[in-house]
């Protein structure tokens, strides 16, 4: 039935307060999550008062400088610290959101700072994206052709077909969106989810693709992707201003089409 | 969600899982039409109670026009259709447990066809054998 109750060891309690140097001025509050599975130990949420005069302006900045100068413990993951790589999505201020576009500016009092929702947690702020990777790749996300190579070596594409990737091959997946969706919460085991959905997408828009039915057959069933309802948290959070909920729509009136 | 320790299977064969159902299009696509049929029934159906609350007009002679009849059995079977798909949507969404899913599915339309049968059957006899 419905899952009313946290499962054991789940409820997330006040951790440790790290003060800033002394002499600090201008000081923020950062409330982090923190969770080590091999203490055995509940999860908790500790306090970092981090100097702002010698911070950069984005959360990933200061995540950057507790690790380095107050709390060598805590996990993340992060690359290339311009929205390009999705290595550091997790739940800011609320949101889901890459820690590297989000200005501190924008967030409101203490900066709460939590792992991607919904996912098992490998350590801190660091979610297991083990089960999302695979959906991903039982869409089969490369093109797929029977017709051989051209001579050419190319396989053309007109301008007006190549816009119909516009808004879908931007997606960096760092599965901000996925993670954002009550019905991936629920029903994440077999529900695709918007990222991967959208992914899905990108192939099934691909005029090179000769592929695009023995797609659309692959998600036509109830969970994989008829689970979505129009919900949008999705488009709401994409950092990258992509809109999954409209390419999950399209390739629900692709089914249509190709039914009648 | 999380993989549990006595499933070895690789994620790829936990994310593909039993297939595609290869349905799902006529249920959907039978949620918007119903949902769009109901806007003018439901409309007709309000304004029609206003009226014979008023005293405008009355029941027995409403229901006597087949136009009134015909339209008070679609809306009838279409409300209840409508409305036996969304629950199933609801539960599909919310019982996690396979079986308790497929019984309260089964068990929510056995309840809305019947209901809507009732007043079908309810409508015809007063219609015919008024």
């Amino acid at each position: 039935m419905v899952e009313l109750s946290l499962p054991k060891n789940s409820k997330v309690q006040t951790g440790k307060h790290h003060a800033a140097p002394a002499g600090a001025k201008n000081v923020r509050k950062f409330k982090v999550y923190r969770y080590d599975p091999d203490t055995g130990a509940n999860p908790r949420t500790d306090t970092y008062d981090v100097d702002m005069d010698t911070c950069g302006p984005m959360v990933l900045d200061a995540l950057l400088k507790i690790k380095d100068e107050m709390d060598s413990t805590l996990a993340l993951r992060r690359s290339c610290r311009e929205g390009i790589c999705g290595s550091c999505s997790m739940n800011i201020d609320g949101s889901n959101t890459l820690a590297c576009l989000k200005p501190i500016e924008e967030c409101k009092g203490e900066v709460k700072v939590y792992p991607l929702p919904h996912m098992p947690v490998v350590k801190d702020l660091v979610p297991d994206l083990t089960h999302i990777y695979a959906q991903l790749a039982s869409i089969e996300p490369w093109l797929k052709t029977e017709t051989p190579t051209p001579a050419s070596g190319e396989r053309l594409q007109s301008p007006e077909e190549r816009e119909k990737l516009d808004g879908l091959w931007e997606c960096i997946l760092c599965f901000c969106c996925t993670t954002s969706c009550p019905s991936y919460w629920w029903n994440g085991d077999r529900y695709l989810g918007p990222a991967v959905l959208l992914q899905a997408a990108r192939w099934i828009n691909d005029s090179r693709d000769e592929a695009t039915g023995e797609r659309l057959d692959q998600l036509e069933d109830p969970f994989r992707l008829y689970r979505c309802h129009t919900i949008m948290n999705c488009t709401n959070t994409c950092p990258k201003g992509l809109n999954p909920a409209k390419a999950i729509g399209d390739i629900k009136k692709k089914m249509v089409e190709r039914a009648g | 969600m999380s993989a549990s320790t006595n499933n070895l299977r690789s994620p790829l064969g936990r994310a593909r899982g039993l297939g595609s159902a290869k349905e799902g299009l006529h249920h959907w696509w039978a949620q918007r039409v119903t949902a769009i049929a109901l806007v003018p029934l439901t409309l007709w159906f309000i304004i029609s109670v206003v009226r014979m609350a008023s005293g405008r007009t009355d029941f027995g002679y409403w229901i006597d026009s087949p136009i009134n009849a015909a339209a008070f059995i679609a809306f009838i079977a279409v409300a209840f259709h409508h409305g036996a798909i969304g629950m199933q949507v609801v539960l599909e969404d919310y019982v996690s447990s396979h079986g308790t899913r497929i019984a309260s599915v089964l068990l929510v339309k056995l309840v809305c066809y019947a209901l809507a049968a009732l007043a079908i059957v309810s409508t015809l006899i007063v219609c015919l054998g008024g």
